[in-house]
């Protein structure tokens, strides 16, 4: 398994955290990666915590377990700040994206300390705008493919384009917006430290 | 050329399903097989198989149709977890004393109770003494090849048992990975067209389907079945051997994984295997003579050759997912160590219990294991032979 990048999702149910993951998963699997994405099913309810994870290496994964350590974390939804340890084993050199809005200073403090490096992105603000709801996991998806650099943007924004058609065949209508919420990702992605 | 694609386990398995085109599929949604016949039904709606699905109201119904479909002469398929296997069990020993070939997906679901989704292996242990050929499956590739094989192995007329396929529940078969399918066409020129000698709709030969056995017949209908299971063995190698033709990828009994110098052994099933394989690799950089043996073909069990490919070991772990309850070891760890007694071959071995009811096994458990192993083959003292990993309280 070599370079392999270990990630962890923290959403709630109905963010698309989950859905984001397998999506991430698709967009390195057509840069031509090997790639695991699964989340970790407990009882799923509208707005209870949930797990999703990522492994990504240029070769055969052949770890089946559920991730402890990551490289990076994505935390979907700020207010899992309180209630869930979103930083238990993440590495040093990692990194962990939050959407929030919360200033810096008070974002940090809720971090407990993480040395490693902390982005933060306004996932609500840039769904509203581009698509009229508040759908996260699109945002977060750009959020992660820009910290962790699987891909450039143009080729992840290519591929994006190529999945949305797939996944929105029944409605089409929507495929603009979320390509806006990528970009609008890709761009205003803030480094916290 | 293979086709690089992604998929979950349970979407590998539906995808076989679609390329083997079987006559009939019978089933009931169950957690975590739903998505099989979910995928598999859409196929059917879009007109991309030719298969008559029956959304049966219960698992002893599934199984029961796909009994009527295959004693009729057709190829029926089904899948199913945990309960709704436990539903099954009466028409599970019917299918297989009829010699009907079906071939069942089973996702590994811990059987009730309480209440538990996640996967351990306790619904195949159940069946084990069923008379079904059972594979077991590391990974989505895994599950399509052994799917794609299963008709061949089935059918032949020197087998006609059932046969299962298992694969860890919600581990594969909700986790998305790479995989290599084949084309269509190469699938379909595999597996060919099921030709039964005998079959209820033929109108030429009439006959009765199981009726009455008592003391005169039984016992050798029994022993014919026995024979049956015995005959798979030869026909699951030639049937790999093909496949391998077909693929390059080599299928054998059970996989060896670092074993030609290998001193501390593992023998695990599913999904585990690759947990273990990472261990073995990152123990072997530290200089430990780490190996695995990974049981593919569960039922028959290959007795002889796990014994011989073993024997060189000096202390082997058997990782049980299921606890067989009785006061002794697990079903997997019983059938290993009887295997070495009977080839006279005498290897401390010790049993662990792991991942019950979904419990994470972590590469670091993994380790804990092969670090047991290294202090019996220094103390040469085997202590507690059944043992578990993972659990909480006494071990």
């Amino acid at each position: 398994m070599d370079n392999l990048i270990e990630i962890r999702w923290h959403g709630r149910g109905g963010q698309g955290a989950k859905t984001a993951s397998l999506l991430l998963a698709d967009a390195a699997f057509n840069t031509g990666k090997y790639i695991q994405g699964f989340p970790e099913y407990g009882p799923e309810r509208m707005g209870a915590p949930i797990v999703a994870y990522n492994r990504i290496s240029d070769t055969p994964i052949t770890i089946h377990s559920n991730i402890y350590e990551p490289d990076y974390v994505v935390v979907v939804d700020d207010t899992l700040l309180d209630c869930v340890d979103v930083t238990s084993g993440l590495k040093k050199d990692g990194a962990i994206v939050i959407n929030s809005k919360k200033d810096n200073e008070t974002l940090l403090k809720s971090l407990k300390g993480y040395e490693g490096s902390v982005y933060k992105i306004d996932a609500r603000k840039i769904s509203e705008e581009a698509l009229g709801r508040y759908f996260p996991n699109t945002p977060m998806l750009a959020a992660i493919v820009k910290v962790t650099g699987i891909m450039s943007d143009e080729d992840f924004l290519n591929d994006m384009v190529g999945s949305f058609k797939h996944k929105f065949a029944k409605k089409p209508e929507v495929i603009d917006g979320n390509m806006n919420a990528l970009r609008m990702a890709l761009d205003q992605i803030e480094k916290v430290k | 050329m293979s086709i690089r694609e992604r998929l979950s386990g349970n979407e590998a398995a539906a995808f076989a399903m679609k390329q083997i085109n079987p006559d009939v599929v019978a089933a009931f949604p169950i957690t975590p097989s739903t998505e099989i016949p979910q995928y598999f039904s859409s196929f059917v709606d879009n007109g991309q198989v030719d298969t008559e699905f029956v959304a049966v109201e219960s698992e002893h119904s599934a199984m029961s149709a796909c009994i009527g479909a295959e004693a009729a002469g057709g190829r029926a398929m089904t899948a199913t977890s945990a309960n709704g296997l436990s539903l099954m069990w009466e028409m599970i020993y019917i299918a297989s004393s009829l010699r009907l070939p079906i071939v069942m997906s089973l996702v590994n679901r811990a059987v009730s109770g309480p209440l538990n989704i996640h996967n351990d292996h306790s619904d195949a242990m159940g069946v084990r003494d069923s008379g079904w050929i059972m594979l077991f499956s590391e990974n989505n590739q895994e599950v399509y090849d052994n799917l794609i094989m299963a008709h061949r192995i089935a059918e032949n007329k020197d087998v006609l048992l059932p046969l299962m396929v298992c694969q860890d529940g919600f581990i594969t078969s909700h986790s998305i990975e790479n995989i290599e399918l084949i084309e269509d066409d190469k699938v379909k020129e595999f597996i060919g067209t099921y030709k039964p000698d005998h079959f209820l709709l033929n109108e030429k030969e009439p006959m009765a389907i199981g009726p009455l056995d008592l003391q005169a017949y039984l016992f050798e209908h029994k022993k014919q079945q026995a024979d049956a299971m015995r005959n798979a063995k030869k026909v699951i190698l030639d049937v790999a051997k093909d496949f391998e033709k077909m693929t390059g990828r080599k299928y054998g009994f059970f996989e060896e994984y670092k074993m030609e110098d290998a001193e501390v052994v593992i023998v695990c099933m599913n999904s585990t295997a690759g947990t273990t394989k990472a261990t073995v690799d990152k123990l072997r950089k530290e200089g430990v003579k780490a190996g695995l043996l990974k049981i593919r073909v569960f039922r028959p069990f290959p007795t002889e050759e796990v014994a011989n490919a073993l024997k060189n070991a000096k202390a082997i772990a058997v990782l049980d997912k299921a606890d067989s309850l009785n006061g002794a070891g697990g079903a997997l760890f019983e059938d290993v160590v009887s295997s070495m007694y009977v080839s006279n071959i005498h290897v401390p071995t010790v049993d662990y219990v792991y991942g019950i009811g979904g419990r994470d096994t972590t590469m670091k458990e993994i380790e804990s294991v092969y670090r047991d192993l290294l202090k019996i083959v220094e103390t040469g003292d085997i202590q507690n032979p059944y043992r578990y990993l993972g659990v909480r309280g006494d071990k």
